[in-house]
């Protein structure tokens, strides 16, 4: 639904300039059949931008076999299986159901008592980019420089040595985005990644997972920039004005390029438009490329931003917090705009001031909704399953009857789909990557902890072999080396 | 001049409303009782609550007339919760909303501030708190000058007007990080510190002096009013518990030797990231913390050696564990924190105690609150199942020996949402 609204749209869009470019090419064709052959003029060759100058260098860990057998099975879909098996191998989901006989040399997990799920996916982290320990040295999330910074990309700040990234792990967290922060109204570009452990970020990158685009609305920009240094935006009309030029400079560049390919095309020698990295970000999210994740909190802050998503012809993948998204869960479900929330933070600030426990579930009622639970801290990213359960409880107290089965989906469909990676993990479906979570018990409990977590099939983190438990650089030599976390 | 005047003439009205408040009389029955006194548990309980106090807590328990009952039936009953480490109060939203009176970074000698002086008993997040089964909090300043934090006090969470249980019950001090930034290194930390004390000392034991050579005399002449040096010398004499903030093993020690120079001294610790590291000792000097049950970060070169088996091992070790929640907003948080503890190793009965009769022992409340025991105050919430999981929510709260309303804002948001609205501020 949300593919096919974009593509209306587009195409009244772009009908009007496709007639004159046909028409001009007409033109210069009937003009030149009496003038010197084309071959005399003199063309340098077309210019392409790279859309992928960091590419992945992630390869998967050592895996083998492996077949846990009967468990629990949340499918991350809805779906639920009591006393089944999932089998793992060549880092994918191999098959799923009440009985799965093991390959041979298969290692096979009891997982009597236990309960199996897909991989927690945060939409929302900075670890990486506000690193552990916090130094101003590393502190590399926020360009607060000036309020639109579509040109940086948190992936270039990334510390991978971050010891955040192993402690997610022992929560059961297989991939996140790394965003930048608030700060400005386009802070720049997000990242996918897996939860390995690598040298460089480009080790620890999701293959083939789109680009996002990290928007905020609200109290930071104007805090930032109209209180903090007597610059627009001071105020909410201030953002709008100030996301909507940076839109229409995108559309204006997005034409400049478009003309460049028409008229080499046509045979011309002509130079291709100066390259602008913010412009060239912006013109990614017009072209459908790049997926927009927007810091939100109110509800009419939301409202208008779906509105500028219509005027200049694009998706938001997702808002960010969405404290009262509960308030508008119908229109984010009309317009396939997923809101990624806590399960209970309120009040730090005036745009958090209406935060509800039953947020997450409120908004998860709509027909074609998309409810996302996240973090946004290094701390939270280690319990997500304790925030959709605290969620789950509250929603069905309020008279809502979500089964634990649903509820995850807000911790891996959800988030695979507003990323953009939904195709290859977030459920448990043959043929999938195999991001799995051996749970000790119920994860609705606070008691039960992540025994094994699985990313490609691979172990990235065993709490009963400390080999598998992640030791950052950062880490060694100092107190609490390898301890048990 | 006016002001003063007329906060004095509200607080007396407050006082007169509160006195003159009429408890319920309240029968808690069929429930299976945790009353904190040393992992008891009394299945098909009554408690009995009259006149704001517990009256009797046993099986079987016959309940006079006129007292309204509660069905605990398959439920859980606890006493209320306390948590330490808020602002609640005086804080409504923390960020660019107004005046925080949490924040008395302006004002010179913190220890002379008492922060009853600003609670707010309307404050919202008071009944987000309560509806969660906490019924007390300990209420500081969240920014002050220098090392001190200020006078701060025990208030429960009832739907009342004068909520302060306890004033100048603690004051802060921040010893690692925190207070190296304010003063400039550890050194001018400690230097700080010692002389300040060895100052009051000095004074306290030189009045001491001077009355017992006046004794006989009509009337010593009185010093010249200084709330600082009175504030340290209720901390010298144990009056005052004196919460050091720190969390690097090398600051906790420093933190023992410094107990170990004033012995009378009621001291706890705040934070202890790497309190496990040096449990025994901190056993040993008999000094509490206050923790969260959530961190296993380097967060800082000051907590390098976080764990989630910190609180455990601590308890373990035999030392005195209490825990914060999520600061203000979400102090409602702290059995979730208690809850990750016991994953990690810890105990049911100390993770509970970590929320009742620890902090009831830390703030000097041990003989009022903190168990479902007769002539206690009667805080007591009944559960919808175990407290620390995280599905588990209160269904009734009694503060004082008050029936709460199970009503917030918060609630009040989300029945206004239930079925969304088309014009939410009109109730057709």
């Amino acid at each position: 639904m949300m593919v096919d609204m974009k593509k209306v749209r587009e195409s009244s869009r772009v009908v009007g300039p496709v007639l004159i470019a046909a028409l001009a090419v007409g033109l210069s064709a009937s003009t030149q059949a009496g003038a010197a052959p084309l071959k005399d003029k003199k063309q340098s060759p077309l210019v392409t931008v790279d859309k992928n100058p960091y590419p992945s260098s992630y390869t998967a860990l050592p895996s083998v076999p492996t077949l846990i057998t009967n468990v629990t099975i949340l499918d991350g879909n809805g779906g639920r299986i009591d006393g089944g098996s999932v089998l793992m191998s060549g880092g994918k989901i191999k098959a799923i159901g009440k009985s799965v006989r093991a390959p041979k040399g298969a290692r096979v997990i009891d997982g009597t008592g236990k309960w199996v799920t897909p991989g927690v996916i945060d939409v929302h982290s900075h670890l990486g980019v506000y690193p552990s320990p916090g130094t101003g040295s590393h502190s590399d999330g926020n360009e607060a420089t000036q309020p639109t910074t579509a040109e940086v990309w948190a992936e270039h700040s990334i510390w991978p040595q971050d010891a955040g990234f192993r402690r997610a792990a022992a929560g059961g967290v297989t991939a996140m985005q790394i965003l930048p922060g608030s700060a400005n109204l386009i802070g720049g570009r997000g990242v996918t990644v897996k939860n390995v452990p690598g040298r460089v970020y480009q080790d620890m990158k999701f293959p083939g997972a789109p680009y996002g685009l990290k928007m905020a609305c609200g109290e930071n920009p104007k805090r930032v920039y109209g209180r903090g240094r007597k610059i627009s935006p001071q105020t909410r009309m201030g953002n709008v004005a100030g996301y909507r030029q940076a839109w229409a400079n995108a559309q204006d560049y997005q034409r400049q390029w478009d003309k460049y390919a028409r008229d080499h095309k046509a045979g011309e020698d002509v130079m291709p438009p100066k390259r602008d990295l913010e412009l060239e970000t912006l013109a990614g999210v017009l072209a459908g490329e790049i997926k927009v994740h927007m810091h939100c909190y109110r509800a009419d802050d939301m409202g208008t931003m779906l509105d500028v998503m219509k005027e200049f012809n694009y998706q938001i993948a997702s808002f960010q917090h969405a404290v009262e998204a509960y308030k508008i869960a119908d229109k984010l479900a009309e317009n396939g705009v997923c809101a990624a929330m806590w399960a209970d933070w309120w009040g730090f600030k005036m745009e958090a001031y209406d935060g509800i426990r039953e947020n997450v579930p409120f908004v998860a009622k709509p027909k074609g909704s998309c409810a996302i639970v996240h973090s946004d801290s290094a701390v939270g990213i280690q319990r997500l399953n304790q925030e959709a359960a605290k969620a789950l409880s509250d929603g069905n107290k309020a008279g809502l009857s979500f089964t634990k089965a649903d509820a995850w989906t807000w911790l891996s469909r959800n988030p695979a789909k507003s990323l953009g990676i939904l195709d290859q993990t977030g459920t448990l479906e043959k043929g999938k990557n195999a991001d799995v979570v051996l749970w000790s018990g119920d994860p609705f409990s606070v008691y039960t902890l992540a025994e094994v977590t699985f990313v490609d099939g691979a172990i990235i983190f065993d709490r009963s072999d400390p080999a598998y438990q992640g030791v950052s650089d950062f880490e060694l030599g100092h107190p609490g080396e390898g301890d048990a976390k | 001049m006016r002001n003063v005047k007329s906060y004095l003439a509200a607080t007396a009205l407050m006082g007169i409303l509160a006195t003159g408040a009429v408890a319920d009389d309240i029968a808690v029955v069929g429930g299976t009782a945790f009353t904190m006194k040393g992992g008891e548990k009394i299945e098909n309980a009554t408690v009995l609550i009259h006149d704001g106090k517990i009256t009797a807590v046993g099986a079987g328990i016959a309940v006079p007339d006129g007292y309204s009952i509660i069905d605990a039936k398959g439920k859980w009953v606890t006493p209320g919760l306390m948590v330490a480490g808020t602002r609640m109060g005086l804080v409504e939203v923390s960020s660019w909303a107004g005046v925080d009176d949490s924040n008395a970074s302006k004002y010179k000698t913190p220890l002379a501030l008492d922060v009853a002086w600003g609670i707010n008993p309307d404050n919202t997040i008071i009944p987000i708190t309560r509806v969660e089964g906490v019924t007390r909090v300990t209420v500081g300043f969240g920014n002050t000058k220098g090392l001190f934090g200020g006078l701060g006090a025990v208030i429960h969470l009832g739907d009342d007007t004068d909520l302060v249980v306890r004033s100048k019950a603690f004051t802060t001090v921040a010893v690692g990080d925190a207070g190296a930034r304010e003063v400039g290194s550890r050194s001018a930390v400690w230097q700080t510190l010692y002389a300040k004390f060895d100052g009051a000392k000095a004074h306290m034991e030189k009045a001491a002096e001077k009355a017992k050579k006046k004794e006989g005399d009509k009337k010593p002449k009185a010093d010249k009013p200084n709330p600082e040096r009175d504030a340290l010398v209720s901390i010298l004499k144990g009056e005052m518990t004196l919460i050091m903030g720190a969390d690097k093993a090398s600051d906790l020690r420093h933190i023992m030797t410094f107990k170990a120079k004033y012995p009378a001294m009621k001291i706890a610790v705040g934070g202890a990231q790497e309190g496990w590291r040096v449990a025994d000792a901190l056993a040993a000097a008999k000094i509490p913390v206050i923790i969260g049950g959530m961190s296993a970060l380097p967060g800082s070169f000051e907590t390098l050696g976080a764990t989630m088996h910190n609180a455990a091992r601590l308890s373990k070790a035999g030392v005195k564990v209490a825990f914060v929640g999520d600061q203000t907003h979400n102090a409602r948080l702290a059995p979730q924190h208690a809850g990750n503890a016991v994953a990690h190793g810890m105990s049911w009965d100390a993770a509970m105690a970590a929320l009742t009769t620890v902090p009831a022992s830390i703030f000097g409340m041990s003989d009022s609150y903190g168990t479902l025991v007769s002539g206690m105050d009667a805080d007591v919430v009944v559960w919808d199942g175990d407290p620390l999981e995280l599905m588990a929510s209160p269904s009734a709260v009694i503060i004082q020996g008050q029936s709460q309303s199970l009503e917030s804002r918060q609630t009040k948001l989300r029945d206004r949402y239930m079925e969304i609205p088309r014009s939410p501020a009109y109730k057709k």
